[in-house]
């Protein structure tokens, strides 16, 4: 998986740019700035080995990420130690140091929303589902329907209008405090970026876990403990909800692939400090190693998730063996 | 509405002649499409959602006579309307009224509402050939994984398992991001419409392609497949006579459906900057300038309910599609 990952990074960035009719030099350009003569571009673009076949090229970028890297400029050899990103076009800096300052934002507000949605999202989807056609459900499916046709983007500036600016509840975009700082202001200033990305996706698991419900409690195991006098609560909980609750594991897992991109909109609206916002302004600053860093990253993470949720499977569904 | 579906043929229509005892008159066969179409009827909020779509689908083919109608150009400038010193516009609520229908921009005063009427044909074409892109590639790898079975199914489910996994905005906008100013052909914009729908077409196919793939593992053992077979049909004959008919409601459904996630995903990355260029409207590109006055709602509220709207059209149809095709989903 993650090697799949890194040759869809590599194509991308230095695959399809040729494809697209970009030659060596062109693609050296870039790593040297404007203000190169052609001779320059032409050394870099062999020192860089832009001319080489694909596959050592490959080979090349691979063992930058394992082993680290060397860099001939010519004046000196650049030692780029093991998890070799390269270097920023723009700062000169190395990449990996830089993203690692960048994780802990994301992480903090991937997982502070995740806890929320899918806590927010079951329980009023099961609510919703014992109480079928009732008015609380009604109100419930109609806001999940608005939540998911929502852009966060939207949702989240109109929320920083109207709880930041307007009623001055939350802190304005762009508050961050480490966790270690101080956790009360920490957790204060994720709030509304926490809520808002939550709600998008409570929605959809809102709706599922209610469709999942209403099949399940039909089912005839269901009656059977409710026959042999076992409690209401614990029908709907040990009973309904765990077989209900596959299929939105496997909507967590997919989420969770989507969230790095969540998180990028998120962040960029509230200006918050983390990976999306790195991705946006390597990308906008044409910075090549930085956005390949927080790709991989970000990929890095997917594969983790889904491990992660692959294992979690075992445990919601005990049909489901480890191998 | 959109083109009747013809899922007609072997399995799909009754009988006419088989007519009760009794009943005043001869009972008509209905097909499966007209049983889903009168289903569909009955469902207001779908019909709401199914004519938004329309109007929606309307404003952006006629786009240019409604802003010569009711706007101004919406790429024209009018500094007069802005007070120079805020840069904001001179009358009350974004110098809303008959002249400018939803006002108009901070810094160059231009049209919000023919903003918005053009950026209905960019968000709409987006969000359909990407979608067309997806079905096509979906269900072909879908029918095929489901049809062959064995190592063909396993490998077509590994693409898909990794497709799924990818952090799929992330990889848009880095490839968004790449894109030259001229290639394949084409320059600015165009190349950009082009590769947007190439791109989100190419990273949503797995979705339709799972349903499509469920769905023909279970006709691939239905009666009426062996029957063909046993008549001597061959693979293509099966594939495209028999099983592609009985799949097409579940693909025009989740089609639907995947039109507005497609939708968002053009707004979000024209919203991140790395979608269509500016000065083009997009909706998400309406947005993201917004984000700098936010003082001013309309800037910020039309571009958003014009998003909100198409997108909760699109779903509540697509819902109601979904419920009218197969009412045990629900």
């Amino acid at each position: 998986m993650l090697i799949v990952v890194s040759m869809v990074t590599f194509g991308i960035f230095f695959v399809v740019p040729q494809w697209a009719g970009a030659t060596p030099e062109a693609m050296a350009s870039r790593y040297v700035g404007r203000a190169a003569t052609p001779e320059t571009v032409h050394l870099v673009a062999e020192r860089l080995g832009f001319n080489d076949p694909v596959v050592v090229q490959y080979g090349r970028f691979l063992k930058g990420l394992f082993t680290g890297a060397e860099y001939d400029y010519g004046a000196g050899v650049e030692q780029c130690p093991a998890p070799c990103f390269g270097y920023s076009f723009i700062s000169g800096q190395p990449v990996w140091p830089d993203l690692v300052d960048r994780i802990p934002v994301t992480f903090a507000l991937a997982l502070g929303a995740a806890f929320i949605w899918v806590v927010a999202g079951v329980s009023v989807g099961v609510v919703s589902a014992l109480r079928r056609g009732s008015f609380f459900d009604r109100v419930a499916m109609g806001t999940a329907l608005a939540g998911v046709s929502l852009p966060i983007f939207f949702t989240g500036m109109v929320s920083l209008v109207v709880f930041s600016y307007g009623l001055g509840w939350t802190p304005p975009g762009g508050a961050w405090t480490d966790l270690s700082e101080n956790p009360a202001q920490w957790a204060y200033n994720l709030l509304l970026p926490w809520i808002t990305l939550a709600f998008l996706f409570a929605a959809g698991y809102a709706r599922l876990t209610r469709a999942g419900m209403l099949e399940t409690m039909g089912e005839d195991y269901i009656r059977t403990a409710r026959a042999k006098g076992m409690r209401e609560r614990d029908v709907v909980v040990k009973h309904g909800l765990r077989a209900a609750l596959t299929p939105i594991l496997t909507l967590f897992g997919i989420d969770f692939g989507l969230l790095i991109g969540g998180a990028v909109l998120t962040e960029t609206t509230y200006t918050l400090p983390g990976l999306g916002q790195f991705a946006i302004l390597a990308i906008r600053n044409q910075d090549l190693p930085q956005v390949m860093g927080v790709v991989l990253i970000a990929a890095c993470f997917v594969v983790l998730a889904n491990l992660i949720v692959d294992l979690l499977y075992a445990w919601v569904d005990p049909r489901v063996r480890l191998s | 509405m959109t083109a009747p579906l013809d899922v007609s043929g072997s399995a799909a229509e009754a009988h006419p002649e088989a007519v009760l005892v009794g009943a005043g008159k001869a009972i008509q066969g209905r097909s499966l499409t007209r049983i889903a179409w009168m289903r569909l009827r009955r469902d207001k909020l779908a019909m709401a959602g199914g004519i938004t779509v329309i109007l929606l689908i309307l404003v952006a083919i006629f786009s240019t006579p409604i802003i010569a109608a009711f706007g101004h150009p919406p790429l024209e400038f009018h500094q007069d309307q802005i007070d120079q010193s805020t840069l904001l516009p001179k009358g009350a609520f974004g110098a809303m009224g008959g002249e400018f229908l939803l006002g108009i921009e901070p810094v160059n005063g231009r049209d919000v509402f023919s903003r918005i009427v053009a950026g209905a044909g960019i968000s709409l074409l987006i969000g359909f050939l990407a979608t067309i892109l997806s079905v096509v590639i979906g269900t072909t790898l879908g029918v095929i994984a489901g049809y062959f079975g064995g190592w063909v199914d396993q490998l077509i489910g590994r693409i898909m398992d990794v497709f799924l996994a990818f952090p799929l905005l992330v990889f848009a906008i880095a490839l968004a991001g790449v894109i030259p100013d001229k290639g394949f052909g084409l320059e600015g914009n165009s190349l950009r419409i082009a590769m947007l729908i190439f791109i989100i077409g190419f990273f949503s196919w797995p979705y339709i392609g799972r349903i499509v793939r469920g769905q023909t593992l279970s006709l691939r053992e239905r009666e009426f497949v062996d029957a063909a077979r046993s008549l001597g049909a061959r693979n293509g004959y099966i594939l495209f006579r028999e099983i592609l008919p009985n799949l097409m409601a579940p693909i025009l459904v989740y089609a639907t459906l995947l039109i507005p996630t497609n939708i968002l995903f053009e707004a979000g990355l024209s919203f991140l900057g790395v979608g269509i260029n500016p000065p083009t409207p997009t909706w998400g590109g309406m947005l993201s300038e917004a984000v700098r006055f936010y003082t001013l709602p309309h800037f910020v509220i039309f571009p958003g309910l014009a998003i909100f709207i198409t997108v909760l059209a699109f779903n509540l149809f697509g819902d109601g599609l979904r419920d009218a095709f197969d009412p045990r989903a629900h």
